[in-house]
């Protein structure tokens, strides 16, 4: 082990330029890789915030007792896909008409009795916040026989369905082709760190080295070089989420564990990358 | 130690690099493989150290079956061999005694002896005032001592040589070739191709010439020749 990484690190010294340049490349694939991640990270956000707002609003029949809504709600409550269900009576929702309809102030003023229905407003929990699965909620609470309509915007949430599915779809195509794009590059950088040293590698195996050993502080290397070009493209991508947060728009940037994982991917690029160029070295040679 | 029993080889091209070749070199034997350039002296030697593998016949190498041996042998095949060529082989950057601790290294050898073993092998090629010296600052016969050095320092029961002076000036060459009869009076097979007669002729060793891939004389079976033929 001790020998592995001083070999590794042997690397560093003797070939500082084309080592860099490994870094450098790699920092910069990851970069853009990590910049589409903010991309990406910044519109899931903002389709979570709209999917705050899905909700289901089931209105009560004028005097229904409150006992029974009472029931009613403890058992919505209890529903899988339920995180929260709140009774509004018919005061709350004047009172909330009022402030929020400024409009029609006058008009709610001198409302001699209050139109408003009571109602019970659902939210789900994340991940049940798609057309099928509000459906469904407001398909069974239309069932108590109190509940005299349920409205959950339809054509609203559907095509918040087909949102969320294209951005995950164009994630998925886009982000994939970023990585290949990225391991290829990568991939090339560290053939050249291979080629540079297919004399030594050579000679290792006359004096008796098992391609174990040969392939070893190459793949520390790998890793290594991966580890630090993924941590300069996290720096990279912090200052340009600062730069956009400064001059553009309000962002974020990615989670503690997202970042580690880029940092990871490109130990792990870094890693296979060389595994596949000196597995590939030593089969030919 | 050394055994060739009808042995063939074709080029990957097409044509035989080797036809039909069989001798047997015994333990503590030194023996040359002379020939012209490309009668075949180093495919002989790349069967030897595994680095080929036969057509058709058998190589055997100090217990080792060449034609089936899995890959993850030929290391250890290789430790139990040294191999020296003409142009050193030796790593840049790395100082005469990082060269040899190397050989070492790579077997896993225990740190705590390789410096002095490393200092031992020096001092038998006569180069252990120059342990720190890099290649580039060494003669070719104190770079090809190195090399030689390298090879001994795991104590291999043979020693491959492949046209080890063949880059050397006629003092160089002298020297080297005097190291290397040293190492077999200590017990070491030597197997050295070479195409240089006049080295030949100094020595009363055995004696394979090949020609176009065909073993033509071998002092060790054929009779005495007086006169040895051109090369």
């Amino acid at each position: 082990m001790n020998l592995t990484f001083r070999e590794a690190m042997l690397t560093f010294k003797r070939a500082p330029l084309l080592s860099a340049l490994s870094v450098t490349t790699i920092a910069f694939s990851l970069f853009v890789l990590g910049l589409f991640g903010l991309v990406v990270v910044n519109l899931q956000d903002a389709l979570h915030s709209v999917e705050e707002r899905v909700e289901i609003v089931a209105y009560i029949l004028p005097g229904t007792p409150i006992e029974a809504t009472a029931q009613a709600l403890k058992d919505v409550e209890a529903f899988p896909e339920v995180q929260t269900a709140m009774y509004v009576s018919e005061e709350e929702a004047l009172t909330r008409a009022r402030a929020e309809l400024v409009e029609f102030r006058d008009v709610l003023r001198e409302l001699e009795r209050n139109p408003l229905p009571a109602s019970i407003e659902v939210k789900l929990k994340p991940g049940f916040r798609d057309a099928d699965h509000v459906a469904a909620v407001a398909e069974r609470m239309s069932g108590f026989g109190f509940i005299d309509d349920v409205r959950f915007g339809r054509d609203w949430v559907e095509r918040l369905d087909r949102l969320r599915q294209l951005a995950a779809a164009v994630g998925i195509v886009v982000g994939a082709a970023f990585a290949v794009v990225a391991i290829i590059i990568i991939g090339t950088t560290i053939r050249m760190a291979v080629l540079q040293r297919g004399r030594e590698i050579a000679i290792m195996r006359l004096v008796g080295a098992t391609d174990g050993f040969v392939r070893r502080p190459f793949l520390l290397q790998g890793a290594i070089k991966g580890l630090l070009g993924g941590a300069v493209a996290l720096g990279l991508s912090f200052a340009a989420y600062l730069l956009i947060n400064r001059y553009l728009l309000q962002s974020s940037f990615f989670t503690q564990e997202e970042a580690l994982a880029i940092v990871a991917f490109g130990a792990i690029i870094g890693l296979l990358g060389s595994a596949t160029s000196v597995g590939r070295h030593l089969k030919r040679v | 130690m050394i055994k060739f029993s009808n042995v063939f080889k074709a080029f990957p091209k097409g044509g035989l690099a080797l036809k039909d070749i069989s001798f047997h070199i015994a333990k503590g034997e030194f023996a040359f493989l002379t020939g012209h350039s490309g009668a075949g002296k180093s495919t002989v030697m790349k069967l030897i150290y595994a680095d080929e593998r036969p057509t058709s016949g058998e190589v055997r190498v100090s217990g080792y079956n060449v034609n089936e041996m899995r890959p993850r042998d030929v290391p250890l095949l290789r430790r139990k061999l040294g191999i020296v060529f003409q142009d050193f082989r030796l790593l840049e950057d790395r100082t005469a005694e990082e060269n040899v601790a190397f050989a070492l290294e790579v077997t896993g050898a225990r740190s705590s002896t390789i410096a002095a073993r490393v200092m031992r092998v020096l001092t038998q090629v006569g180069l252990a005032a120059k342990a720190q010296a890099y290649p580039r600052e060494l003669s070719g016969g104190e770079q090809q001592r190195v090399a030689i050095a390298r090879a001994l320092v795991n104590e291999p029961t043979v020693l491959l040589a492949d046209e080890p002076t063949g880059n050397l000036d006629e003092r160089a060459t002298r020297g080297v070739f005097q190291l290397l009869r040293d190492i077999n009076a200590s017990g070491t097979a030597v197997v050295m191709a070479t195409h240089d007669l006049d080295i030949v002729r100094q020595a009363p060793y055995r004696v394979i010439e090949l020609q176009e891939g065909a073993l033509v004389y071998d002092s060790a079976v054929d009779e005495p020749r007086d006169q040895m033929a051109t090369p």
